[in-house]
């Protein structure tokens, strides 16, 4: 069954299903969460050596992976916790910080 | 012990929990997880033989505590299953934050609650304070006057709890000792009418119907629509008052016992009114009986449903009268402002113009006795007030050793 919550902000009491129970299983991957996040993991493709622990380890899925290959980090998720930085053994994850990772992301897109 | 027999009401002769433990093996429910706690025992106790012995199909998990109780019960709502628990006092206390949840998700959880005082000091009889403190958890309640009531209640809560206006949970009220241990009179359903009664739970989300999954119990977001649920359970607690006299309408065609939000006695005639729950609605009627063959302008009325509280009915049902008296078995220390059914009705008086003048009782904590010379005692205090006009102490202890 398929939910549009694109309006919900502005649902009437009475449309919201009861018990809050979702009819839409799956659905969190529409909350984006982010957002939340204050350190941003670089992933240096060179150094990585492809162990997976940090695909393994990431709490939230956050790192792709496919045919036994990272692909990407993705940021629309991680929530920069940094365990996978802690724990790769080849150095190949560096932390830093989100404002100014942003910040620089901007400016190469020539934003405001 | 059968005493007679006829076609659909087989008279017996069981105490409370016994006649719980008839109407939960009647009803059958997929799943009981429940703890045994004075004076409950004996219903989950019962119970346990009947599975044990083949006579129901029901999965009864035994679980460490009443949190464990109720939260298997949430799950197993969840699951699409009928549940039934039970519980008393302070295991009805240590359930606390999950009653919120099963009304939260809308679980039509059926519990009976064998009502008992609340420690300190440790005491297992009865009092109300146990389900009276419950009473703003989005639980409906069902106060019993007898083991018969209990039966009955607990037959027509399954029906309350699952109708698709109300989906919220269910406490059937029941005095711990004088009604849960005392043998009464009182007559049983044949099986296939209570079956026929209660029907199938066909729940509209279920954790287990894989051909339309839900998730149930998920955060809120950071949106934020808990005040719109909250407003949604508020609303099935309004739509629940016409559901309870319908199933207590549709009861007494199958059983000869009808049911409604309360019962009256004398409420034509009557100047002022005592009003009771659970087993002192007894103890009350033979003495208000009493006093009206005597002459005395009184009248009773028994309230059966506290949650939702019919405000309107009893603003209706006294109109005219001039005092009221309000017996309540536990008290809200909220500083002279008396127990919860004096609370409330004093809140539901408050836009009547002519409104009659109201005095608490506080009676019976602990399991004190109340007896027929209290009632005398409150009910004479009562004819003097309606006389008077005027009301000397508006809470009062009765049978407070003082």
């Amino acid at each position: 069954m398929s939910w549009d919550i694109t309006d919900i902000k502005n649902w009437d009491w009475r449309k919201h299903p009861r018990g809050a129970v979702i009819r839409d299983p799956g659905s969190a991957k529409q909350f984006k969460t982010g957002g939340w996040r204050s350190a941003r993991p670089i992933w240096d493709e060179e150094k990585c050596s492809q162990c997976l622990l940090c695909f393994v380890l990431c709490p939230d899925s956050a790192i792709k992976a496919r045919d036994e290959k990272i692909t990407t980090f993705d940021y629309d998720f991680c929530k920069g916790c940094g365990i996978c930085a802690y724990e790769c053994p080849r150095d190949a994850i560096s932390m830093v910080d989100e404002a100014e990772a942003r910040k620089k992301e901007e400016s190469e897109e020539g934003g405001p | 012990m059968v005493v007679s027999n006829n076609e659909i009401n087989k008279t017996v002769a069981i105490v409370g929990t016994d006649a719980i433990a008839e109407a939960m093996r009647q009803i059958d429910p997929d799943v009981v997880a429940a703890y045994p706690i004075t004076p409950q025992t004996a219903i989950v106790e019962t119970f346990a033989q009947m599975v044990a012995d083949g006579q129901v199909n029901t999965n009864y998990v035994p679980v460490e505590s009443e949190h464990s109780a109720m939260s298997a019960a949430i799950g197993a709502a969840a699951a699409g299953a009928r549940v039934m628990t039970a519980t008393s006092s302070q295991g009805l206390a240590l359930m606390w934050e999950l009653l919120y949840i099963a009304s939260g998700l809308r679980l039509p959880i059926v519990m009976p609650n064998v009502n008992r005082a609340l420690s300190a000091p440790i005491n297992i009889h009865c009092d109300h304070s146990d389900s009276m403190g419950a009473r703003d958890t989005g639980w409906i309640q069902l106060f019993s006057e007898n083991a018969q009531e209990a039966y009955d209640n607990t037959i027509q809560a399954m029906r309350i709890a699952e109708h698709s206006d109300v989906l919220l949970p269910v406490m059937i009220l029941l005095d711990g000792f004088i009604i849960s241990h005392a043998i009464d009179r009182m007559e049983l359903l044949d099986d296939a009418t209570v079956r026929k009664f209660v029907g199938t739970y066909k729940p509209e989300d279920s954790l287990l119907n894989a051909s339309q999954p839900v998730t149930y119990g998920a955060f809120d977001g950071l949106y934020g629509y808990y005040f719109e649920f909250k407003r949604q359970q508020e609303e099935a607690m309004r739509n629940s008052i016409k559901v309870i006299r319908e199933v207590g309408q549709e009861y007494g065609a199958i059983s000869g016992r009808p049911y409604d939000l309360f019962e009256s006695v004398g409420l034509d005639d009557a100047e002022f009114v005592i009003i009771a729950l659970g087993s002192a609605a007894g103890t009350v009627r033979s003495e208000v009986e009493c006093l009206r063959e005597s002459g005395m302008p009184i009248g009773m009325i028994k309230l059966r449903v506290f949650r939702p509280f019919p405000a309107q009915e009893l603003v209706a049902a006294l109109a005219g009268k001039k005092a009221v008296a309000v017996l309540d078995r536990s008290d809200t220390f909220a500083a002279n402002m008396g127990g919860p059914v004096f609370i409330e009705l004093r809140s539901a008086l408050y836009e009547v113009e002519k409104k009659p003048l109201l005095v608490n009782y506080v009676y019976g904590l602990g399991g004190r006795d109340l007896s027929v010379e209290l009632v005398n005692k409150a009910a004479n205090e009562l004819a003097g007030i309606a006389q008077s006009g005027q009301v000397k102490q508006r809470v009062n202890y009765l049978g407070l050793r003082e």
